[in-house]
């Protein structure tokens, strides 16, 4: 339903002629494609990730450094934002991933905020003023992406994929096998598995995903800094997972959604949307066990219970 | 003598001041069933941990299969075909009880390095889950949530979750941990008929179950062993008597 909203929207964003709107049910949906990737290791895998924006960050630098270069071709931009991004998360997952608990948090954290200055301390790409992206990425054979639309239209696909493929996963082997240590890792271990490798693995399909989504931003904004990787940045999406439901897959698409929509009405509300931001993630994590998405389903359950 | 499957030469582990286990030695034979008892402290739960890679002794060697596997971690211990159950239930408990052995059938072959294909719809992991899960006497209770299960029940899946790993010799920590009579009954005819395939280590409380099943019994006092032989000479052991036994009638 909500997706069949998203695929007519330009429609009558056309017909009403306020192409806001479809800015921001892009910017929506490439939040979404990260969300879902964090949710991989967050929900999924039950590892919290305090530094997951710096993929976001890669990803859009792979497209605005080669553009800067004058090299607009879109199949390598991508490859190299989702091969920059794996790369990122193996050697530091690799670190990472033998810690737990708070150790992980400061650790991931740590990591992005090393990203986070080295491309504020490269004045080639603009330091922390940010670079801007004079033309989006070409795909030879398809076009190009110029068009407000038929950004929306790539990014709209994009997510589909990704929907697509993280429910893939983790119905998977392997995914069940991610559901099994966050369950029980001690478990795990005791049957067979080197759960060390799996986590690494997850790790990295999640960091590449997330530079893939990180690939789409540099592309909308048309603008990159270092500032999309900062640690608040990773925050607003551990807050959206969180919100939306840890470890459902709409539920991140929800959480993603729910915030920028907030944060495009709060703020038009008043300064202190924060605080208002604030004050309903703590409403939700206290009475609503597993996000929006729990909510919908313990409603939806409640209908369906009435109904029959 | 029947072959040797499980070698335990000297091992030693201490945790601080403590000396858990003290240079014990000890074997598991084919078709055996070999019971550790002790009193509590006595390093049972160490010594299960020391065999399944959880722990590394500091000094000693384990012997595997003819393979010396004392540097190996858990999960390649449990690969080269040592299953273990645990004392205190330890399972997946927010996944179905299937999903639970399916883990176990599919650490057993390449690994879980599949990406794509639905695992819930794989024959050659639901059927071998299914069988396990029967042999139990568990397989009415598939589709359930592992966490609502009842103490028996989680007891019965602990063993399915071992046995569908393909052991080749299992370990248990106190198998009837927490049963009643009924329970543990079933649970001694279940080993005895598991144990016409493989070798056993158990380490138990209830004496009734390990007289009526081990074929050798060691007794451990301080991370030693104060005797070892089969159950008749233990019963009438002078040394385990004092030493552990007691005023307890047997």
């Amino acid at each position: 339903m909500a997706l069949l909203l998203l695929a007519l929207l330009p429609v009558w964003v056309a017909w009403a002629n306020t192409p806001f709107h479809l800015d921001l049910a892009s910017r929506l949906m490439i939040l979404a494609i990260a969300a879902v990737s964090l949710n991989l290791i967050l929900g999924h895998g039950g590892m919290i990730s305090f530094g997951h924006a710096a993929y976001l960050g890669i990803g859009a630098y792979c497209v605005g450094i080669p553009a800067y270069y004058g090299i607009h071709d879109g199949y390598l931009q991508f490859l190299l934002a989702i091969a920059c991004s794996a790369a990122f998360a193996l050697v530091t997952g690799l670190i990472c991933l033998r810690t737990r608990g708070v150790y992980f948090i400061m650790i991931t954290m740590a990591f992005s905020q090393m990203v986070f200055f080295a491309f504020v301390s490269i004045e080639e790409y603009g330091g922390d003023d940010g670079l801007v992206i004079d033309m989006r990425s070409r795909f030879a054979g398809l076009g190009n992406i110029e068009n407000a639309t038929t950004l929306y239209y790539f990014i709209f696909a994009s997510l589909l994929a990704s929907l697509y493929l993280v429910h893939r996963i983790m119905r998977s082997r392997f995914g069940m096998v991610i559901e099994g240590i966050r369950g029980n890792e001690r478990r795990m271990q005791a049957i067979g598995y080197n759960t060390f490798r799996y986590r690494l693995a997850c790790y990295v399909i999640a960091g590449a995903l997330c530079g893939y989504a990180g690939a789409l931003l540099g592309n909308f904004t048309n603008f990159i800094s270092p500032e999309m990787m900062d640690w608040t940045a990773s925050g607003e999406l551990i807050f959206m997972v969180v919100l939306g439901g840890t470890g459902s897959l709409t539920g991140s698409v929800l959480g993603a959604a729910a915030f920028v929509l907030l944060e495009e009405w709060l703020s038009a509300v008043t300064i202190y949307w924060h605080f208002l931001f604030g004050a309903l993630l703590i409403t939700v994590v206290l009475f609503a066990r597993n996000g929006m998405a729990g909510m919908i389903d313990r409603l939806g359950r409640r209908a369906w219970r009435r109904s029959s | 003598m029947a072959p040797v499957v499980l070698s335990v030469r000297e091992i030693s582990r201490s945790f601080g001041g403590l000396v858990a286990v003290d240079g014990l030695s000890l074997d598991v034979t084919e078709g055996e069933i070999h019971a550790v008892i002790g009193p509590n402290g006595a390093g049972k739960t160490t010594l299960i941990s020391l065999l399944s890679g959880e722990l590394q002794p500091e000094r000693g060697e384990v012997t595997f299969s003819g393979r010396n596997v004392t540097a190996l971690p858990a999960h390649a211990r449990a690969r080269l075909g040592m299953a273990r159950s645990f004392q205190i239930t330890s399972l997946m408990l927010d996944m179905s009880v299937l999903d639970n052995v399916m883990l176990a059938v599919q650490a057993r072959d390449s690994g879980a390095w599949r990406f794509w294909a639905d695992a819930r719809r794989q024959a050659d992991l639901v059927e071998p889950a299914f069988a396990a899960l029967d042999r139990v006497g568990l397989a009415a209770r598939a589709a359930e949530q592992a966490r609502i299960l009842s103490h028996g029940e989680h007891r019965q899946l602990e063993i399915a979750v071992a046995l569908a790993t393909g052991p080749t010799l299992l370990l248990l920590d106190e198998p009837m941990a927490g049963m009643g009579a009924e329970e543990t009954r079933r649970m001694i005819s279940l080993l005895s008929s598991l144990n016409r395939e493989m070798p056993m280590l158990l380490v138990e409380h209830d004496m009734d179950a390990v007289f009526t099943l081990a074929s050798r019994i060691t007794v451990l006092v301080n991370g030693r062993a104060v005797a070892s032989g089969p159950p008749e000479q233990i019963r009438n052991d002078e040394a385990v008597r004092r030493a552990y036994l007691g005023e307890e009638e047997l």
